[in-house]
């Protein structure tokens, strides 16, 4: 809104030809207004924008930190979908999705309609501060929490042997063909308390009206839940959505305490890849670039998911 | 009808419960591993028939927890409150001032709210190597409010566009300058989103990991959860010693939360809606 368009302001000026003097000084005293911006402007620029672009000048640089650096083009680029590490990295990426994100929103969504009816009896204070513990502790710890709860004698297994499945019993980050998965299911533990609680604040604002009257037309449970709850939590699941899409994609807390990627490269993350090639192999333009594919993946899938939750 | 009631209510019971001891069930299990006897091979989730409480006293001074506290304190003060003012001053700027290309800066900030942190880590340690800062506090402290400002200034000027614009009128035709508008008239009302934007901030700050990693080289000046890969590594084959120490590393954060619960669940969830 335009301050100089304001009732307020236009009733208290008086002769017109004082206007343009006062518009001038108007005009001053809003370009004086930058003084308030100026140290976040700064601190954003230095210590943020200036990053994300010298990420994205290195990476069309070979480089190691030290020596001269040399334009190699698009090569670092080529790499990242050549490397097999690097591309599996990304393809592990979207894998932890269905944990990270699909898992968590549809057991929130059950949870939510389930409790709906409940509302403010269940959702006290000791439900709702267990659900966020796991968003609370840092995700570093929760790597070794399930380090231990995945170990040779850990909780995972004991359960296992307790219900006679002693076969399946394994020490699963260490095993090549589950530990991607275990370490996605060690994401669904952080996303799901998160979502649930969402999800419940959110059906609370549905009106109880609409489930009337979708009850007098004569629909069930399941079709209440189509017709009135999933359009009626329209937005929740779109922040749900968004947030642990971004944790799946750039993941690297949990992982590089788990697993560092291992075993071999079966639980390698874009996150830990970029760190270990800028920080390990000291190759700083091919780290660069395998962050800058992943930024653009990380935009590429959350710009149209947040237009198709956001419209009415 | 109470039985009746009972029966409608019982799958949401269990559910809830379920979902409760699913949040809880891996803190329980380090805490059972916690109390076995030192140099034992706990198992899973157990009661430990004979608790060995001192593990903790032990883990405390072998992941030098006093000297993590101080450190993580110290990373936290330097941030919040710096970022905190000055996001508060430019979103008060953009939103009520109405600064020229105000809604410039704004759209950039929020282009990049998103951005993850993978893509400022190398040349962030370039940068700060050559401003000689690499290795102390300030190396993690300087990033983290610039880092912090898209979502500081996002969150704030949420806040400053839904103050009646009638009211910082009215503060500018009494002669206030803005600086007097904005400490008489908004911060009062500002005070619970700027509550709610420190502690995401202090969480954040706290539990920030990667950076504290790639910048600060000695474990004991890092945030408590960069500390705990030094620890993980130099300890990782005493499974008991690892799970006291790691809880040690959680337990700030988990106490501050069951002090302020209702004020963090209302952060957290304002706080993904808006992000």
């Amino acid at each position: 809104m335009e301050l100089t368009k304001s009732p307020g302001l236009s009733r208290k000026q008086g002769a017109s030809g004082s206007r343009s003097r006062h518009r001038r000084r108007l005009r001053a005293r809003r370009w004086a207004g930058w003084l308030f911006a100026l140290p976040a402007l700064a601190f954003y620029a230095v210590f943020n924008a200036r990053p994300v672009l010298l990420s994205i000048q290195y990476s069309f640089y070979d480089w190691d930190g030290v020596g001269a650096s040399t334009w190699v083009g698009l090569k670092n680029y080529s790499e990242v979908f050549t490397d097999s590490e690097q591309l599996n990295s990304l393809l592990h990426a979207f894998y932890l999705i269905l944990f990270f994100t699909v898992l968590p929103v549809l057991l929130a969504l059950i949870t939510a309609s389930v409790l709906r009816q409940l509302q403010g009896r269940f959702t006290g204070a000791l439900a709702r501060t267990l659900l966020f513990l796991p968003q609370i502790i840092p995700g570093a710890a929760a790597g070794v929490a399930w380090m231990w709860m995945y170990s040779d004698n850990g909780v995972v297994n004991q359960l296992l042997r307790a219900i006679g499945l002693d076969g399946l019993a394994r020490p699963w980050l260490g095993d090549f063909a589950w530990a991607l998965t275990a370490v996605g299911f060690i994401g669904t533990w952080l996303s799901t308390g998160l979502c649930t609680m969402l999800l419940l604040a959110g059906i609370g604002k549905i009106d109880g009206s609409l489930y009337e009257a979708a009850r007098i037309d004569g629909a069930g449970p399941l079709r209440q839940f189509w017709a009135v709850t999933l359009p009626g939590l329209r937005n929740e699941i779109g922040v749900c959505v968004t947030i642990t899409i971004i944790a799946a994609l750039a993941s690297f807390d949990v992982v590089y305490l788990a697993t560092q990627g291992g075993p071999g490269t079966q639980t390698m993350v874009p996150g830990v890849a970029v760190y270990n090639l800028a920080f390990n192999d000291n190759r700083l333009g091919a780290a660069s670039a395998l962050a800058v594919v992943l930024t653009l993946i990380v935009i590429a899938v959350i710009a149209p998911l947040q237009r198709l939750f956001r419209e009415k | 009808m109470p039985t009746r009631t009972l029966r409608r209510c019982a799958p949401g019971l269990v559910l809830i419960a379920a979902a409760a001891l699913y949040s809880l069930v891996p803190l329980l299990s380090m805490v059972s591993a916690a109390l076995a006897p030192q140099g034992s091979l706990p198992s899973g989730l157990s009661w430990p028939s004979d608790p060995h409480w001192h593990n903790f006293i032990d883990a405390w001074n072998v992941a030098n927890i006093t000297t993590l506290l101080k450190s993580s304190t110290l990373i936290v003060l330097g941030v919040v409150p710096v970022a905190i003012v000055i996001s508060t001053m430019a979103s008060y700027a953009i939103a009520v001032l109405d600064i020229p290309l105000g809604r410039v800066f704004y759209t950039v900030l929020v282009l990049t709210l998103t951005l993850p942190y993978e893509i400022v880590i190398v040349p962030l340690y370039e940068q700060v190597r050559a401003m000689g800062l690499l290795g102390t506090q300030w190396a993690l402290i300087l990033p983290l409010v610039g880092m912090n400002m898209p979502f500081a200034v996002f969150w704030m000027r949420a806040h400053f566009v839904n103050v009646p614009r009638e009211l910082s009128e009215a503060a500018g035709i009494d002669g206030a300058s803005p600086l007097r508008a904005l400490r008489h008239v908004h911060l009062p009302l500002a005070r619970p989103a700027i509550a709610s934007l420190a502690l995401l901030m202090f969480l954040s700050t706290w539990n920030q990991f990667l950076l504290a990693l790639v910048l600060i080289d000695d474990p004991n000046k890092r945030t408590m959860a960069g500390a705990l890969q030094a620890f993980t590594t130099k300890y990782s084959t005493d499974q008991v010693l690892l799970n006291a120490g790691a809880l040690l590393i959680m337990a700030p954060t988990i106490i501050v939360f069951l002090f302020l619960q209702r004020h963090f669940a209302k952060a957290l969830l304002q706080g993904s809606v808006k992000g």
